[in-house]
């Protein structure tokens, strides 16, 4: 990628920042505790969660920043932050 | 055509002829009339622009912002408190690489309190990533915003450019003007077409957030077409002089200088009292000269160096004071420039809050900088102090 003049970016250009790397506390899916309820995927805010075939939910890790609203929000308390290992 | 006219009725008339689509001011001593003339003009019909009121500087530039991102020529007029109320946008604007164009009428800072003037206003703002370029007199604080628009919208450019010119000493004096037409401003400056502009049907967004991975690059791109600009300035100058007689080619000047042994470097209206000066000097034998910055972002330290390595010493003449620094930015400056060499620059700031200069302080800078004397304020009044 090269820069634009003066710091333009045409929609979608966000993808190109991978905002995984910004990432503290990873979140951990446990499907087994999972009602699949979709509050995760309605509530991130980076919009990185996805509906697997299954049903199950799943964070794209790419772009998870780790921020936990999603682990905060489940009523199941699926989701656990743990410390991100690098 | 020549008419006697004010300062900043010229100037207004000037960017009248180089048809902005947007301007937006705020009225402030002693850039007034400037705009009073905009809005006369456009309310007259003798401008088809929107002339956009808003209730400081801050919104002024801000609403250029978005005027010039959606692709119109943009205008703005400032000085002093109110360019300093300006200081985060402007860095915005450059950081966009929006090709806006304000005039500075060059003001004091407070406090204290001073309407009168100095260039402390728009050195201040010398990092900001505009181009600056100072007239000595209402004919080139006319000419320099054609240049000015030519030269910011230039695509190797894409920055932003203040127009500075002393407030009072030519913003309000009357001089002879020529005045170019409209049809020949039509032929020099074609209309305002960038690559880029804000379009509901093709989004795009300007200035966006750049993490540490980006930023650096952002601000070498900037270093970079600043850089370029020498040679952008350098072509519009003279393409201006092939066109109306009055070359601007030059980032410096020098008057008599070709065998002067004293340099004395200004900008601004000092550069015609130091003339008169010079000729005088030169009558009783002595060998001065002066090297004049017409632009002094881009800094032109090769142009000044080049010019000045026949000479014995330089007096650099500061409207402007880098508080606890050694003296004004262009002794600074100047000094780098001059970086290896063995003559010695010396500083003087003076003429700061609108005291006047006169030929015989040119007088006695000259013979301070020939005893070695320098670095310092010139024009003290020890009874105060």
């Amino acid at each position: 990628m090269t820069l634009s003049v003066g710091c333009r970016a045409r929609p979608g250009k966000s993808r190109d920042n991978r905002t995984g790397s910004w990432r503290v506390f990873k979140p951990f899916f446990d499907h087994e505790k999972c009602s699949k309820c979709g509050t995760c995927q309605t509530l991130c805010p980076e919009g990185c969660v996805h509906e697997n075939a299954e049903g199950f939910f799943d964070p794209d890790y790419t772009y998870c920043k780790g921020c936990g609203i999603c682990a905060e929000e489940c009523p199941k308390e699926a989701i656990a932050m743990n410390q991100e290992e690098k | 055509m020549m008419e006697i006219t004010e300062g900043s009725h010229a100037v207004a008339e000037a960017v009248r002829l180089c048809r902005p689509q947007v301007v937006s001011a705020y009225p402030i001593t002693p850039q007034t009339h400037i705009v009073e003339d905009l809005a006369a003009f456009v309310a007259d019909g003798k401008l088809d622009a929107e002339y956009i009121t808003v209730e400081n500087e801050f919104s002024a530039l801000s609403a250029c912002i978005g005027a010039s991102a959606a692709g119109s020529r943009t205008y703005s007029a400032t000085t002093s408190q109110g360019l300093a109320l300006m200081f985060e946008v402007c860095f915005n604007v450059a950081g966009m690489r929006l090709p806006i164009v304000m005039s500075i009428a060059n003001r004091a800072m407070g406090a204290p309190l001073s309407i009168w003037n100095d260039m402390q206003d728009s050195i201040s703002l010398r990092d900001a990533g505009w181009l600056q370029l100072y007239a000595e007199d209402n004919q080139e604080a006319t000419d320099l915003h054609f240049i000015a628009y030519k030269v910011a919208e230039d695509p190797a450019v894409q920055l932003p450019a203040f127009v500075c010119f002393d407030g009072f000493i030519l913003s309000h004096t009357y001089e002879p003007i020529d005045m170019i037409s409209q049809e020949q401003v039509d032929r020099f400056l074609p209309k305002f077409s960038p690559a880029e502009k804000l379009d509901a049907k093709d989004p795009i967004s300007f200035g966006m957030y750049a993490t540490p991975e980006y930023y650096l690059e952002f601000r070498y791109e900037m270093d970079l077409a600043q850089k370029r600009a020498k040679e952008v300035i350098a072509k519009a100058g003279k393409e201006f002089g092939t066109m109306f007689g009055r070359d601007y080619s030059a980032l410096i000047e020098g008057y008599m200088l070709e065998d002067a042994e004293t340099a004395i470097i200004a900008m601004g209206s000092i550069c015609g009292t130091t003339k008169d000066a010079v000729d005088e000097m030169r009558a009783a034998g002595k060998k001065v000269g002066l090297l004049k910055i017409r632009v002094f972002r881009p800094f032109p330290s090769e142009e000044i160096a080049k010019a000045l390595s026949h000479v014995k010493r330089v007096a650099v003449l500061d409207k402007n004071i880098s508080l606890g620094a050694r003296g004004g930015a262009t002794a600074i400056e100047v000094r780098d420039a001059m970086y290896g060499s063995t003559i010695p620059v010396k500083g003087y700031v003076l003429g700061l809050g609108g005291r006047d200069i006169r030929k015989k302080d040119i007088r006695e800078i000259v013979a301070l900088c020939e005893k070695g004397i320098g670095d310092q304020f010139y024009g003290l009044r020890k009874e105060l102090i």
